[in-house]
């Protein structure tokens, strides 16, 4: 719900000072979680996602196995004191459409058919909220995945866009998402080119939408070399 | 079996039920089906069937908009509906089902919801929609979006009397000044399609819903299925959205 009046961009910066479109300030940490075949902690600026993965391992009970393929589950959830109102732990509806879509993101870059009757579980953590909490679980869990040596066609990266006061901007913050005029959740995988989150709200003509997308995609390519880079980390120190 | 059928089918150009790949099935609508309800309307796509009705109701209004009427989407995939549906709360399904309608309705800013209020910090109307799938063809999110958009369009606002609803007599119509309308777009290899019967949405790759307004502004969007999609192709699924929705658009009364 767009609050009316509200300022979001003065003498070309935003709120948090950025350019319109800047990214925040990103922090990516691999393997925070000793328990995990592999995890990683990602920060939007003041948003931060943990992601955890386990498997691929046998699936129980054993009547949910597909014998052709392995299958892969999501589940993303916002800690109770990430946001200003106590959130109750519980699955919301929000929360059950994000693990859908969030699935559905890092599916196509996964060899699931390689892998019958097991499971690779995804667990995502929002700790604080700051906006884009989606695509930070994303960038987290595809970084997971990899470190878990979980076989990968391709890195996914994810990004928010959108448009607030009339500007296209990248990696829109609480504030921003809160009175935005549009907001575009993004993942693709960047070398193959392929989009695997597109979700929108919000109004924009079609050019608006393209351009948008185009912002989303260089971004993407941006949030990919930093994953690359602490995946080369890993693997220059073992 | 008739799946195989299907995609062998469409790789030499042709559906199973003999369409276009840019042809809606046989829009079937009937408004105001149920009296108890305040609006209604029942849409078949092909033997898909829903039915949308909205209920109105006083309640509270959100803090941060005091003066505001309060819309609300859910959606039942009852066992009535397919073999494939179980009892028991939502599934994410029926959740996401029910957050895209609720998207394309809401972000259209089809309901002038600052119209709706009684006492403000107080009392506004909330206006909840149920869909209710009646028959599980395929391609349930056009049918319930475009079900949903009729029966706001014909929904009564009842009358009050000391702040109590009279149920039965109403005062005015729901002010709704847009039409918004969902076309989800199916993509099999390089073959886009819409409106997926059963079989077809069963071997699709990956499909974009987009929700459209008379002015051709999008309002939402939801990419979904199991495969990603080539960036270039994504403008070509909206442009064929645009298009197909001014189609629907013709039916909406």
């Amino acid at each position: 719900m767009i609050k009316k009046g509200i300022k979001l961009i003065k003498n070309g910066k935003r709120i948090d000072g950025r350019l319109a479109k800047q990214l925040r300030d990103m922090e990516m940490k691999i393997d925070v979680i000793s328990t995990a075949d592999g995890s990683a902690k990602v920060k939007f600026g003041n948003t931060i996602a943990i992601a955890s993965v386990r498997g691929p391992r046998a699936l129980f009970p054993r009547h949910l196995q597909e014998s052709q393929t392995g299958i892969l589950r999501c589940k993303y959830a916002m800690a109770p004191f990430s946001v200003d109102e106590r959130k109750s732990p519980a699955p919301n509806r929000r929360s059950i459409e994000i693990s859908k879509v969030t699935r559905l993101a890092l599916g196509p870059t996964t060899f699931l058919e390689d892998f019958p009757k097991t499971v690779i579980d995804v667990f995502i953590e929002i700790i604080q909220a700051d906006g884009s909490t989606r695509v930070a679980g994303i960038n987290a869990s595809s970084i997971a995945l990899t470190s878990a040596g979980v076989p990968m066609r391709d890195l996914v990266s994810a990004c928010s866009v959108g448009k607030i006061n009339g500007t296209l901007v990248v990696d829109l913050n609480g504030e921003e998402d809160n009175n935005s005029e549009a907001d575009v959740a993004f993942a693709i995988l960047p070398s193959k080119d392929e989009v695997t989150l597109l979700q929108m709200d919000g109004l924009l003509t079609k050019d608006e939408l393209i351009e948008l997308l185009n912002l989303a995609k260089d971004s993407c390519k941006k949030i990919c070399e930093l994953q690359k880079g602490v995946l080369r980390e890993k693997y220059k120190s073992e | 079996m008739e799946e195989l059928y299907s995609l062998e089918l469409i790789k030499n150009g042709k559906r199973i039920d003999g369409r276009k790949f840019d042809e809606f099935r046989k829009i079937e609508i009937e408004k105001n089906i149920v009296q108890k309800a305040e609006g209604s309307a029942l849409v078949r796509l092909g033997k898909t069937e829903v039915i949308a009705g909205v209920k109105l109701g006083i309640g509270e209004p959100f803090p941060d908009t005091p003066k505001d009427g309060i819309l609300m989407v859910h959606a039942e995939f009852s066992p009535l509906a397919s073999p494939e549906f179980e009892s028991g709360p939502p599934g994410e399904d029926a959740v996401e089902l029910s957050r895209v309608v609720d998207r394309g309705i809401r972000e259209s800013k089809c309901i002038e919801l600052d119209k709706l209020c009684i006492i403000p910090k107080e009392k506004v109307w909330i206006i909840s929609i149920d869909i209710c799938i009646i028959n599980h063809q395929g391609n349930l999110l056009d049918a319930s979006a475009l079900a949903s958009l009729i029966a706001l369009l014909n929904t009564k606002i009842p009358k009050l009397k000391n702040d109590e609803i009279i149920r039965g007599e109403f005062e005015s119509k729901l002010p709704v000044v847009f039409k918004p309308i969902n076309v989800a777009v199916g993509k099999i290899g390089n073959t886009l399609l819409i409106d997926p019967n059963l079989e077809e949405e069963k071997i699709l790759e990956s499909k974009l819903s987009v929700a459209l307004r008379e002015d051709n502004k999008i309002c939402a969007m939801q990419k979904q299925g199991i495969k990603g999609i080539e960036f270039k192709n994504i403008e070509k699924m909206i442009d064929l959205a645009i298009e197909k929705s001014k189609e629907i658009r013709k039916l909406v009364k």
